[in-house]
């Protein structure tokens, strides 16, 4: 039956509901898109054939072909439009700067994609706020103090802060910081927020 | 309350579907036990069963919902699909009986999605199968809420066995809503925490330069 192979690739993305992004699947997408051409390329001849012949027995497999042709097309639009919102997502999660690791499983475009995306938010940021602009993936949960009591939870390396002082943040090391610093760190699992 | 960066498209409600939602495009390619009203010629290598080159009238095949949905029409006869057998009269009786001790899960993961997806196919029994899928709904909703508020911190696995996907989600829903609840409670709303996407990413690639 036709459509195997992009049903494959939906299932490729609905296995991991996390949110998480796999290896972008060159290949799968290859094969859908080989199979979408003999479609058409069959369907083409088919039509032409029911026209200048009049064999109309024909069409019954021209729309069987037709709906083929759809599905392959919807299956290749959500793996796509999927992984957008996956890339998306990084952007809140991670930052700008991705890990190589996730790097590796965009393609070319996602990549170019991501940027622009980056740079839409950062245009989008600056005209707000008056003249600074406002960071809006800060502060995700209404801030109850301008300080913090954090532990290190892996060697970061050194860090400085607002006024010129480099801390250096070492495992299990424990420091008092200003919230807007570290709210980033702790958002990648480098820091802890410790609540006495 | 964690808010989720990455929302996937939600499925269609009801007799509608999403283009973009994955849900609907695993949904729609369940097998349906359909019959060919005509003849389909130069596809007969898709069935594998005679060696034909053209697929005959009248042949019995299973054919994914899109296509079956793609190629039916209501005036014409081109292709006819049995209803599933959990949808008949049959399987209706047990659910009216007791709609809570059936395995929806095991019964088609999709029972929600596909029941509602059959109903295009302008069955005489469609009323009555609308109905069935409505009440089963109903009567299990209650169940499903319920444990989904009350388990916390435990293995939920046994709760959500018989539960197909849309309860399943909705389920999850509810775990997410108690979580977040307690740990207002606690007074840990406030505390920053790292990012769950992050943690899974981190735990996939050990396991990844572990194998």
């Amino acid at each position: 039956m036709f459509c195997e192979k992009a049903i494959e690739l939906i299932r490729e993305l609905h296995r991991m509901s996390d949110g998480q992004l796999p290896a972008f699947n060159e290949d799968g997408i290859r094969q859908v898109l080989e199979e979408m051409k003999a479609l058409y390329e069959q369907n083409q001849s088919d039509v032409n054939e029911a026209k200048t012949e009049g064999k109309s027995e024909l069409i019954p497999t021209i729309k069987f072909r037709h709906c083929c042709l759809l599905r392959n097309q919807r299956c290749i639009s959500a793996y796509l439009y999927d992984r957008l919102l996956r890339i998306r997502a990084l952007r809140w999660e991670y930052g700008s700067v991705l890990p190589t690791n996730i790097r590796f499983h965009m393609c070319a475009e996602e990549l170019e994609w991501f940027n622009q995306y980056k740079k839409s938010l950062a245009t989008y940021m600056r005209s707000l706020g008056g003249e600074e602009g406002l960071d809006i993936t800060q502060d995700m949960k209404p801030p109850k103090s301008l300080y913090i009591e954090v532990r290190c939870l892996k060697d970061y390396g050194e860090f400085e802060i607002d006024d010129g002082t480099i801390i250096l943040l070492k495992k299990n090391s424990q420091h008092f910081l200003p919230r807007w610093k570290c709210e980033q760190l702790i958002r990648l699992g480098i820091l802890e927020h410790i609540v006495s | 309350m964690e808010t989720q960066s990455y929302v996937s498209v939600p499925p269609g409600v009801g007799m509608e579907d999403n283009f973009f939602s994955l849900d609907d495009i695993l949904l729609s390619h369940e097998r349906l036990t359909s019959r060919t009203e005509c003849l389909f010629p130069r596809l007969g290598f898709l069935e594998k069963s005679s060696d034909s080159r053209d697929i005959q009238e009248g042949t019995k095949m299973e054919m994914p919902l899109f296509l079956a949905k793609g190629l039916y029409e209501r005036k014409r006869r081109v292709v006819s699909v049995e209803l599933p057998k959990v949808y008949r009269e049959g399987w209706r009786t047990v659910f009216n009986a007791d709609p809570t001790v059936v395995d929806l899960h095991k019964m088609g993961p999709y029972y929600y999605g596909l029941g509602s997806q059959m109903l295009h196919f302008d069955s005489p029994e469609n009323p009555e199968i609308a109905q069935a899928i409505l009440q089963t709904f109903i009567g299990r909703f209650r169940r499903t809420m319920d444990s989904s508020q009350n388990a916390y911190n435990e293995d939920t696995s046994a709760l959500v066995e018989r539960l197909d996907y849309l309860e399943r989600a909705l389920f999850k829903a509810g775990q997410s809503g108690l979580n977040s609840f307690q740990s207002w409670e606690r007074g840990c709303a406030s505390t920053l925490t790292a990012s769950s996407l992050v943690l899974n990413y981190r735990k996939r690639k050990i396991t990844d330069l572990q194998a």
